[in-house]
């Protein structure tokens, strides 16, 4: 088994299970942030919750880490061993007529969400880990009420930041859209359900984004 | 020197059997100290190469191409031949034996004819288990078809491709004994001349395609599988790299070349749209079973049609020649292959042809498009159907069966054939003559064996549908084992033949000799020039049908192109690198030369038999007044020529034919 | 009509190539490919220069020998040809044709247009059989019924003729759709069952040694693919791994 993911097809299956893994995380995520549109007090609940039970800090946030690290690092050693297999490239290719802009540039919105992420990381988790592990405090309070809520509307007030996030989203759609079925075709899991998983693939990659997108604008444009 | 044929005694049916239990065996332990060279690795070649290695031979196989997989034999399309009687039909050996002695119009050799029938069931087994993927019936068992000329089912075939599917099987198992380190492989090599040690086939002389570099393999039997010469006609329906350098070599160092007249040419073929062509794509005969084949009653239409005035859906009923229905009633547009290749050629030299060369005539799928959806109407219940219902539903049924052939010719010709007949011309597309060899498939060259189309053994003046495949494997993975076996079993104390000798010194000089004049050789004419002129009098005067003064004029405008081809050709580059001219100016200088033996072997052969039609023989009254008449009494012989210069002074021997187990009989398709 | 080719000229393996600007001139639209380059090629042979080399052989779409990148294409710019048996009607008078190697750093350049494919014929070597001797003693050929299903499914497969579209097409050089129709037609029959998990750790392994890149599931190989090679021959042979790796 050790030999088949040094295969090129083990890397790929690999990338793969990374990507399922994400995806439903993505799901989770989206979940939980779709709750601040109906409700601030459940928002805070589900978070407060989120953010102080061991098994999701302790156990399911590390592998979480280590799945987006690995995606990427696997992501970035493959596309150079791609590169390498090419050779000398051709003087005119014409890629847009037998692929999808999406799956030809897989690295690129990529890298543009490693961007996301890392700002991501900037806005929200490292005050995070600032607020529990350097000044130790769980209790999730803020001026008496759980924070979370708050905190969310607060980082939506800049523009910019939301272009941001509206920009990463759709290169998560793009990501997705070739992602989603691309994943189960490396897992060797299309034969006759092509057209299913298709289709289940679009709607996962532009209703997900694109939710985010909406809860962003949302609270962009509903603070208080 | 007499011809001996090596057939052994006792009936037909034991002698095969009778033969294996008798020949010397070479040991296992033995046969790693013998090498053997196969050049060519098409169904023959490769499926020889695979089972010698396996029984043991160190084999050096060598293929022009890049890999063995590449070999013509894979653009065959419709099937193979066997005598498995898996749907009842009344097939047996015999019956199989006996077609295919009828279709080659009774100039074969009987004994090898049954041996190939007899062996035709095996080579489906051994296809099957080596996974080829014939087609199946619902019940997953192997599905049939028929073919011309026979009354029987026994074509086996996966879809439109069974030459390639029984190639990559014969290439699977060259890869096996590759991977095994038993065939040595020699891609982009090319066999330039044969070397001889005492009298015995002892080595090769080839070149490296990529570097250019002249190499010397010696080996304990050659055997060459390098196929037909169709392309001594320029256009054929045979690869462009074909050839019959391999053939022709060996013929120059005293092996014999039999019946070189023999050439199928084949009626479905797409025509030629302009002097640029290269090749002619074959479409598979079994169009015929529902088209039908004409041209324009008069002159005036032809004209008009030529001119685009005219198309050929606006001319009526009557105003068609459909001539093979008018000339041969019984049989109309389902005659063989070389009747209805004369007559298209008939009405064209009359000035009937209906595309811009004249070279085409009509095949046209109405009248069944027609017939089928009026079946499929009632079948369907459908009453008052309207003419273009019964259209569209008949164009279904036409699809499923000829869809492939209907979308390549489209590709091609970029003319929709279900809205107007196709053009169809006739084109060269197998050789039955080549390269004489006895029972053992060795030529007049002890220790040099010649086997599939290369030689000239199973399918006398003319080959069966599905008959092609059949042979190669036959010869490649169960006759040439056996039987070169036998010849071996007095090498196994001989020890690897040395490449340092006077021998292989002399052949290498010829050879690079050759190539120097070549390359020094500042001509002001380019290959192509002088290949193109000689199909061109290969086409109009040895082509499908032949005179005396015709054969006599091809010979010596032949002899003049190829003097003015050694004074004139012009070969770019070095010889040190890939050179695509000179190759092909190797491969024409010897069509050059096979070309004028072959119009003196039509010129000997005053007679009319399968793909050789001489105007001179023709029968002159009753029913059959105009058609082909054979020659039993003075010709019923394989013309074996021996080499002795010039093509010109080739020396004719006669290996007599003998019809024991079969009764000779006049074709008749009236 | 007349073109202006530009085409890749490279004198051997270690040399370094360059684009060069041709013109022709009188071609016409019912020309095969191939028949321009031959006019090219006549052209240049009587004006004292060296012709293109490329490779080609069987001139109807069988051989797999043919092997042009045109405009951008594998094989240009028709569907489910091969060059030979593309037309010039699929150009326009005055066009201009860029006409490359396949290229992938495991298909080196021989020649001009020539291409160094072995890498295709080891991968084959590694496992690309069945291991039945071709001795004519095997079963009757009848006595191992194949679903019909089965056996046409593996046929698809089989009609691949190893030219290497898929692999010059792709943006990562991957010979995945090759190795796939090649696994996939053992995969399916049930012939290919003995050595079935042999077979696909060893072809892959020599895939991957060959230096081909990975799949990254574009479907640019099955959309050029001359012969239609499904995708689904790429996900039968992960699928094949991966069991063989459980075993």
């Amino acid at each position: 088994m050790s030999g088949f993911f040094k295969s090129s097809i083990g890397r790929k299956v690999a990338m793969a299970l990374s990507a399922f893994f994400l995806m439903f995380f993505l799901l989770q995520h989206f979940a939980i942030n779709s709750l601040s549109v109906f409700s601030a007090d459940l928002f805070n609940e589900v978070s407060h919750f989120m953010g102080t039970n061991w098994l999701i800090q302790f156990v399911m946030q590390p592998i979480l880490i280590l799945g987006v690290v690995f995606h990427f690092v696997m992501g970035f050693i493959l596309e150079l061993k791609n590169k390498k297999a090419n050779g000398v490239s051709y003087a005119k290719n014409n890629g847009a007529a037998n692929s999808s802009w999406m799956s030809r540039n897989m690295i690129w919105s990529g890298v543009a969400i490693l961007a996301f992420i890392i700002l991501h990381f900037i806005d929200f988790w490292f005050p995070e880990i600032n607020t529990k592990f350097i000044q130790g405090d769980w209790s999730g309070m803020h001026d008496g009420e759980l924070r979370y809520f708050h905190e969310l509307q607060h980082k939506f007030l800049s523009p910019i930041r939301v272009g941001a996030y509206v920009l990463a989203f759709i290169f998560l759609a793009l990501h997705l859209l070739h992602g989603f079925t691309s994943a189960f075709q490396s897992m060797g899991a299309t034969a006759g359900r092509k057209k299913t998983l298709q289709t289940i693939g679009k709607a996962y990659s532009i209703i997900i984004p694109f939710g985010f997108i909406i809860i962003a604008v949302y609270h962009h444009l509903n603070h208080h | 020197m007499a011809l001996d044929s090596k057939v052994p005694k006792g009936s037909i049916k034991d002698k095969w059997t009778d033969y294996k239990n008798h020949i010397d065996l070479v040991n296992p332990a033995n046969k790693r100290h013998i090498d053997v060279i196969v050049v060519g690795t098409g169904l023959a070649g490769g499926s020889a190469a695979a089972t010698l290695a396996e029984l043991g031979y160190n084999v050096k196989a060598f293929a022009y191409q890049d890999s063995p997989r590449r070999a013509h034999s894979i653009a065959a399309q419709g099937g193979i031949n066997a005598a498995k009687n898996y749907q009842g039909d009344g097939d047996s050996t015999y019956r199989l034996f006996y077609d295919t002695v009828k279709g080659g119009d009774y100039r074969s050799r009987e004994a090898n004819v049954y041996r190939l029938a007899e062996v035709s069931a095996n080579i489906i087994d051994q296809c099957v288990a080596q996974g080829v993927p014939f087609a199946r019936d619902y019940g997953g068992l192997l599905d049939n078809r028929s073919f011309g000329g026979v009354l029987v089912s026994r074509t086996f075939y996966a879809k439109g491709q069974t030459g390639q599917q029984l190639l990559l099987g014969a290439y699977s198992a060259m890869n096996r004994q590759i991977a095994r380190g038993k065939i040595e492989m020699f891609n982009r090599h090319e066999m330039l001349d044969v070397v001889k040690v005492d009298g015995k086939a002892r080595g090769i002389i080839a070149r490296d395609l990529i570097t250019g570099k002249i190499e010397r393999h010696s080996a304990h039997a050659v055997v060459i599988a390098t196929g037909g010469y169709g392309n001594v006609y320029f256009l054929s329906t045979n690869a462009m790299g074909s050839n019959a350098t391999a053939a022709w070599k060996i013929h120059k160092k005293g092996a014999f070349f039999a019946n070189p007249c023999y050439t199928q040419i084949h009626p479905t073929c797409i025509p030629r749209s302009g002097d640029y062509q290269s090749k002619l794509t074959l479409m598979s005969e079994s169009l015929r079973n529902d088209g039908r084949i004409w041209v324009p009653k008069h002159m005036d239409d032809v004209m008009a049609i030529r001119e685009g005035r005219k198309k050929p859906t606006d001319l009526t009923e009557e105003e068609r020649d459909y001539y093979l229905e008018r000339r041969y009633p019984a049989f109309g547009n389902l005659v063989p292959r070389d009747v209805a290749s004369r007559a298209a050629k008939e009405r064209c030299d009359a000035g009937y042809g209906v595309n811009a060369t004249g070279e085409a005539v009509y095949l046209d799928f109405k009248s069944a498009i027609n017939r089928y959806g009026k079946e499929q109407a009632k079948i369907h219940n459908i009453t008052n159907a309207s003419e273009e219902k019964i259209y569209e539903l008949g164009q279904a049924i036409v699809e499923a069966k000829y869809g492939n052939l209907f979308q390549m010719y489209e590709k091609i010709v970029d003319e929709n054939p279900y809205k107007t007949p196709m053009m169809i011309y006739p084109a060269t597309h197998y050789t039955m003559g080549g390269i004489w060899v006895d029972y053992n498939l060795m030529t007049t060259v002890p220790g040099l064996y010649c086997i599939g189309e290369a030689n000239f053994s199973d399918h006398g003046a003319n080959r069966l549908g599905a008959s092609a495949l059949m042979q190669g494997l036959a010869d490649g993975y169960f006759v040439l084992p056996y039987t070169i076996g036998d010849y071996l079993s007095d090498d196994i104390r001989t020890g690897e033949i040395p490449t340092n000798t006077p021998e292989f010194d002399a052949v290498e000089k010829e050879v690079t000799d050759r190539i120097d004049f070549f390359m020094n050789n500042k001509g002001s004419k380019s290959v192509d020039h002088f290949h193109k002129r000689l199909g061109n009098v290969m086409w109009d005067k040895v082509g499908m049908a032949r005179n005396e003064k015709g054969l006599k004029e091809a010979m010596a405008e032949i002899k003049a192109i190829r003097e003015e081809f050694w004074k004139e050709v012009k070969v770019p580059g070095t010889a040190n690198e890939m050179n695509l001219e000179l190759e092909k100016a190797g491969r024409v200088a010897d069509f050059l030369e096979l070309g004028e033996l072959f119009a003196k072997d039509a010129l000997e052969r005053n007679e009319s038999c399968g793909g050789h039609f001489r105007e001179e023989s023709v029968e002159l009254d009753g029913e059959q007044k105009g058609e082909a008449k054979r020659n039993d009494t003075d010709f019923a012989f394989v013309s074996a020529w021996e080499y002795k210069g010039e093509p010109a002074d080739a020396v004719l021997h006669k290996e007599e034919l003998e019809f024991k187990d079969i009764e000779l009989k006049q074709r008749s398709y009236k | 009509m007349n073109l202006t080719l530009k085409i890749w000229r490279q004198k051997d393996a270690s040399s370094k190539g360059q684009m060069v600007d041709y013109k022709v001139t009188d071609i016409s639209e019912h020309m095969s490919f191939l028949e321009m380059m031959d006019v090219l090629n006549e052209q240049l042979v009587n004006s004292g220069d060296e012709p293109v080399a490329f490779d080609h052989d069987c001139r109807e779409g069988i051989c797999g020998m043919c092997s042009m990148y045109i405009n951008g294409e594998a094989h240009g710019p028709d569907r489910g040809v091969t060059t030979c048996q593309l037309h010039m009607r699929m150009f326009k008078d005055g066009d201009t044709i860029t006409i490359e190697p396949f290229r992938a750093a495991a298909f080196p350049v021989i020649k001009d247009l020539v291409v160094d494919r072995m890498a295709f014929e080891r991968i084959q070597q590694a496992g690309g059989y069945i291991s039945v001797n071709t001795s004519g003693n095997t079963q009757d050929a009848n006595a191992l019924p194949i679903s019909k299903h089965a056996a046409d499914e593996a046929m698809d497969a089989a009609t691949c003729i190893g030219c290497g579209a898929c692999v010059a097409s792709c943006k990562n050089s991957s010979a995945m759709l090759f190795v796939g129709a090649k696994v996939s037609q053992y995969a399916l029959l049930p012939q290919g069952q003995v050595e079935a998990v042999d077979r696909v750790q060893n072809m892959v392994a020599q895939m991957d040694l060959e230096g081909f890149g990975n799949c990254t599931n574009t479907g640019a190989c099955e959309i050029e693919c001359p012969k239609g090679i499904s995708l689904e021959n790429i996900a039968r042979m992960n699928r094949e791994l991966m069991k063989a790796s459980l075993k």
